[in-house]
């Protein structure tokens, strides 16, 4: 009933008081269903009014107070704007919009996985050994290099210098404690990771950078109903090089542009630090 | 500088609060503000002096950012970056629910999200939000029911007994 719904609204949002107050707390008395979803609805709005607070105390930026008093603005020209200035400076923001350049390399994705997994179908056999077309989580892993791995204003999601909450919170996600490798020894940074949709369930990808600003992605998925542990597999586009694997729950891949030899020693040195990290029950 | 300029600049931090929200990250989010501080400015002859500048200013907000998301700009769907000093956020529990809240915000069609966003974060009443959003009080309290619903099933797919017989709408798990 809409009445009821409104003073549900209401007594969420703390506006109730009085007679209303006391007849709607009956009536919540008298239907729990009802009370956990107000209780539910109550804890979430408290959650909301505790998002991005730090804003609030943040100093403003002189371009803001500028715009407030009606001061021309400094993004567009320093004149006031021609039609044309901001035409051509609103086309400066497009060209530059991340979503445009997302589409395009999603796009792009799509074009290379699909030339990757044909690659992969039509391998002659005996190409190398014991080929096999790779697990679904390794498509999607390449896939996901290839659209974030060039990103430049948001490669990931949550960045490296908050590393414990990254790890805790992928780790909760994916419902197993996760392990970021550490590859400074090699000259590899990391950047952050991100969580991405997979078909069963919730996926990690981190994300490294080296001294040039080539990228390399870990990929981590439930690895599902496959079996066991494996070796290493390695397999390319001729440009996309991954190595994967599975061990315990999940698989693994390691994505980058680069030689077969340098991702293995990566591969390698990532497996020796995520076991390490997590023996193998016995 | 006019007592209205004033009071906008007083509005400043309410509304990059709302767009940080809003869009993928604080540099978007800016630009949003400042949009909005710019139509304010050439528009304030049409604000009646008295008036709620609050709500008309996210009135001119929700506007921009309704057409602009036709003609993306702001970028909406990404999480947010790192905002600087966010080494001094609360340990990982809290950290994490307060990220997955972000995301699950995200995932609601815009106008639920900007609904229960004026009424959680700048507390208005329903009435204002009606005012703001430019449609009837009945439209602003049925888009919160969905939104608070959504929002309970994204954040606890397993929370049973949802009463409304909405799609279960599951975002990662």
């Amino acid at each position: 009933m809409t009445a009821d719904r409104d003073e549900l609204h209401a007594w969420v949002d703390g506006r109730l008081d009085g007679e209303r107050l006391r007849r709607f707390e009956q009536r919540l008395d008298a239907d729990p269903a009802l009370r956990a979803e107000a209780q539910a609805w109550r804890s979430q709005t408290e959650a909301l009014k505790g998002l991005a607070r730090d804003v609030l105390d943040e100093p403003l930026p002189e371009r803001l107070t500028a715009a407030a008093q009606g001061i021309a603005p400094g993004r567009r020209t320093a004149n006031a704007p021609g039609r044309e200035a901001a035409a051509s400076a609103d086309a400066v923001r497009r060209a530059r919009d991340p979503r445009l350049w997302l589409a395009a390399a999603t796009l792009a994705a799509l074009a290379w996985t699909a030339g990757w997994i044909s690659h992969a179908r039509f391998a002659p056999p005996g190409a190398s050994l014991a080929r096999t077309a790779p697990p679904e989580f390794v498509r999607d892993a390449v896939a996901a290099h290839v659209v974030y791995a060039p990103e430049v204003r948001h490669p990931v999601e949550v960045a490296a210098t908050q590393h414990e909450h990254l790890v805790q919170w992928l780790s909760k996600r994916l419902g197993a404690p996760l392990t970021v490798p550490s590859l400074d020894a090699r000259g590899w940074s990391l950047v952050g990771g991100r969580l991405l949709p997979g078909a069963d369930g919730a996926r990690a990808q981190f994300m490294y950078q080296d001294a040039s600003g080539a990228r390399l992605t870990l990929y981590v998925a439930d690895a599902g109903g496959l079996s066991g542990d494996t070796a290493f597999r390695f397999d390319s586009d001729g440009r996309i090089a991954a190595f994967y694997w599975i061990d315990g729950r999940f698989g693994y891949t390691l994505s980058a542009q680069t030689d077969r030899a340098t991702l293995l020693a990566l591969a390698e040195e990532v497996y020796r630090q995520l076991t390490r990290a997590s023996p193998a029950p016995a | 500088m006019s007592p209205a300029h004033d009071a906008l600049i007083v509005l400043i931090p309410r509304l990059r609060r709302y767009a940080r929200v809003l869009c993928a990250d604080a540099a978007s989010a800016d630009d949003l503000v400042q949009d909005t501080l710019e139509r304010a400015c050439e528009r304030l002859a049409q604000w009646r002096s008295g008036s709620d500048l609050r709500a008309w200013s996210f009135a001119i907000m929700h506007n921009l950012f309704v057409s602009e998301t036709r003609r993306p700009r702001y970028r909406l769907e990404v999480a947010a970056d790192a905002a600087p000093g966010d080494a001094t956020f609360d340990p990982g529990a809290s950290w994490a629910a307060a990220h997955d809240l972000e995301r699950a915000l995200r995932a609601l069609p815009l106008a639920q999200r900007q609904a229960l966003l004026l009424v959680a974060f700048e507390d208005m009443s329903y009435d204002q939000v009606a005012t703001v959003m430019g449609v009837p009080l009945g439209t602003v309290m049925s888009r919160l029911s969905r939104a608070r619903s959504r929002l309970r099933q994204l954040l606890d797919p397993d929370a049973g007994g949802a009463p409304r017989a909405a799609p279960r709408l599951r975002l990662l798990k």
